[in-house]
């Protein structure tokens, strides 16, 4: 311990001696460090942030599909199968008692005419029971009624984006017209604005028919492509799942060792997937910045080669004086390791700082973990040694006859 | 028993494809106390010798005991831990490590000593070691603050730190005026008489050789030549006759340190 504190005191001098140097060295590990800090901690916010918008877009939903690509051999799109119908919907409701709201859908791209404003937007027919399971409150107008439903009636709810680009800001459209396919529709309300969604898309960029409209008048289809259900409570969701597979299965008579012709998807499962999706880039992400901390090592080896030929005389006179070659590569290794600790810790402050800064000034969200900091720390300490023990070796090799002369 | 013991002593260095005997057998007893002058040509081996006898290289063939150890053969660890214990060196150019104090410089064997020595006792040692060379009143300088004379001074206490058995100085005055080499081999003359320390002083200048009791010359890898000094030198004296110093500069001429 005694004899480590004094290589460490040994190998402080000898860094302080030629400050500019050690300050250029350790900036190689303090960017590749803070890289890391900083993409793990982008990264980590992403994933929170999605976990947090699929838990409130609640997670007690289960989506059925129609179609399956997960099945062997022809791989279909979901809904491209067209087995799925109404009446799968009002099974679902009727005989599973734990769905608590039941909504089928059809999903069509369309394009909306005002006047002289139009705009292209994605069109769900949908059910009554949307709004209440999503809880999404109205900014003006009513939601469509059963009645509109059963007797598909060509009213269509706005989108926040969509009811902006056709009518303007803070304007309340309910009673005009629009036309969707050259058929006029009326405008009975606008949703109020829910921001981005659980992927990509605008979740505000959207119109709501009931699904009876657009499966008669805008697609022409008897089919559906999907049911939203939301099971009563949290802890029903994975039974609730279980049993309207279960349905289903029976109800399209789908043989046991079949492949099923849909798929049931919870919302806890779709946040999986997703959270695995960002777990990549955020690899990835710290990959590339592995590469500047890899290439921070180098630098460090490089100015120990440097300094071990700056100091051949030094290490000459060491080993005359009675060190050994061992004592000397461990003053070398110590000197680039607490180059590279040192470096790597104010590249983990510096880390800090940066995620500060991107969620303080571009709002992006970022998590800064312990695992992160503990890695680069590990991190820093193996490149100080795996870098610095070529340049320690040779110093160790030298020959003290050789090396007294050296000029 | 003598301090040093070396029989029928070759080194053979092999460059390319020519054999170069720097040395083709030497016999040599130096006893405890002596003051010994190794002297020679460049190239007529003396510097290999040095090189053996400070352990800091192995003879290809022949005997070597050092305070009754055959050191011939030792490995490399070994030999470091000969030369930490038992051997003082002194070089032509210091070999102070710079920003460094001077007390600083003299603990420094003691870091690699493999007995544990605590910091008070390795302070308090280097400061016995200084004492003895008279610059007890410097030992917070660094190298660039101390003339060359203080700086070698600074060298042999660091050599003496450890209490070795011999005191190695190889070319010591190389790097000094006149003044300053007479001051230095005062120092060894002093170190070899009031404190029995055996001295090993290699050089190529004939009259700095006569500062010892003993003198020995090689040429081609043989001693051709031992004989005790019947006209010796005493630094003490020559001192005393110099004319008087300029009190302003510490007792030494200040000449730029090569080290």
């Amino acid at each position: 311990m005694m004899r480590l504190l004094m290589i460490l005191r040994v190998a402080l001098k000898a860094l302080n001696r030629n400050k500019m140097r050690t300050a250029l060295t350790m900036l190689g590990m303090i960017i590749g460090v803070a890289a890391v800090i900083a993409m793990i901690a982008l990264g980590k916010g992403a994933q929170a942030s999605i976990e947090d918008q699929i838990r409130s877009a609640g997670t007690n939903i289960i989506n059925v599909m129609a179609g399956n690509f997960m099945a062997m051999g022809v791989r279909q799109g979901s809904g491209a199968s067209n087995t799925l119908t109404p009446e799968d919907a009002a099974a679902i409701r009727n005989q599973i008692p734990t769905a608590q709201y039941v909504a089928a859908g059809v999903s069509t791209r369309n394009q909306i005419i005002a006047g002289h404003q139009n705009w292209q937007t994605r069109i769900q027919g949908t059910d009554v029971d949307l709004p209440l399971m999503r809880s999404w409150p109205m900014k003006y107008g009513l939601f469509f009624t059963p009645q509109d439903v059963t007797t598909a009636a060509k009213v269509v709810v706005l989108g926040a984006v969509v009811s902006t680009n056709l009518f303007g800001e803070e304007t309340d459209p309910t009673g005009q017209i629009v036309r969707i396919k050259n058929q006029p529709f009326k405008v009975i309300g606008v949703l109020a604005s829910k921001g981005a969604g659980t992927g990509f898309e605008d979740q505000d960029d959207t119109a709501m028919v009931p699904y009876t409209t657009a499966q008669k008048k805008l697609m022409g289809i008897q089919h559906i492509q999907n049911v939203t259900i939301s099971a009563s409570s949290a802890h029903e969701v994975k039974a609730t799942a279980e049993a309207i597979a279960q349905l289903l299965r029976t109800r399209h008579k789908i043989m046991d060792g079949n492949n099923d012709d849909f798929m049931v998807r919870t919302m806890e499962e779709m946040a999986a997937m997703r959270t695995e999706t960002t777990k990549t880039m955020t690899a990835l992400l710290a990959g590339i910045a592995g590469v500047s901390l890899l290439v921070g090592g180098i630098g460090i080896m490089n100015i120990m080669l440097v300094s071990v030929t700056e100091r051949t005389r030094e290490i000459g006179l060491r080993m005359a004086i009675g060190a050994r070659g061992s004592d000397v590569l461990t003053q070398f290794l110590v000197e680039a390791v607490v180059l590279s600790l040192f470096g790597g810790s104010i590249g983990i402050a510096l880390g800090f700082g940066i995620s500060w800064g991107v969620t303080e000034f571009l709002t992006w969200p970022t998590t800064i973990s312990s695992e992160a900091v503990l890695l680069s720390f590990g991190f820093s300490a193996i490149i100080g040694i795996f870098f610095g023990f070529y340049p320690a070796t040779k110093a160790a090799k030298l020959d003290p006859i050789e090396a007294l002369r050296f000029e | 028993m003598p301090v040093i013991s070396v029989r029928n002593l070759r080194k053979t260095y092999v460059v390319g494809d020519i054999q170069v005997h720097a040395l083709r057998g030497v016999d040599l007893d130096v006893e405890a106390g002596e003051f010994l002058s190794v002297t020679g040509p460049s190239g007529s081996g003396k510097s290999t010798f040095m090189h053996i006898l400070g352990c800091l290289d192995r003879p290809t063939s022949g005997q070597y005991v050092l305070d009754g150890q055959d050191v011939s053969m030792m490995s490399r660890d070994a030999l470091a831990k000969v030369r930490n214990h038992r051997i003082g060196f002194v070089f032509q150019g210091f070999n102070l490590l710079s920003r460094t104090s001077a007390i600083e410089n003299v603990e420094l064997p003691l870091l690699y000593s493999r007995d544990h020595i605590r910091g008070a006792d390795r302070h308090a040692r280097a400061r016995a070691a200084l004492e003895i060379v008279g610059l007890l009143d410097r030992s917070h300088h660094h190298p660039n603050q101390l003339s060359g004379g203080q700086q070698q001074r600074v060298a042999i206490a660091r050599a003496l730190i450890n209490n070795p058995s011999i005191l190695l100085a190889d070319e010591p005055t190389g790097n000094l005026d006149t003044r300053t080499s007479v001051e230095v081999m005062d120092v060894f003359q002093r170190l070899n008489i009031e404190r029995g320390i055996t001295i090993l002083l290699i050089t190529h200048e004939h009259d700095i050789a006569q500062y010892g009791t003993r003198t020995v010359a090689f040429r081609d890898g043989h001693i051709v030549s031992d004989a005790p000094n019947t006209q010796r030198r005493w630094a003490e004296v020559e001192m005393a006759a110099l004319p008087p110093l300029d009190p302003s500069n510490g007792g030494t001429t200040n000449q730029a340190a090569a080290g």
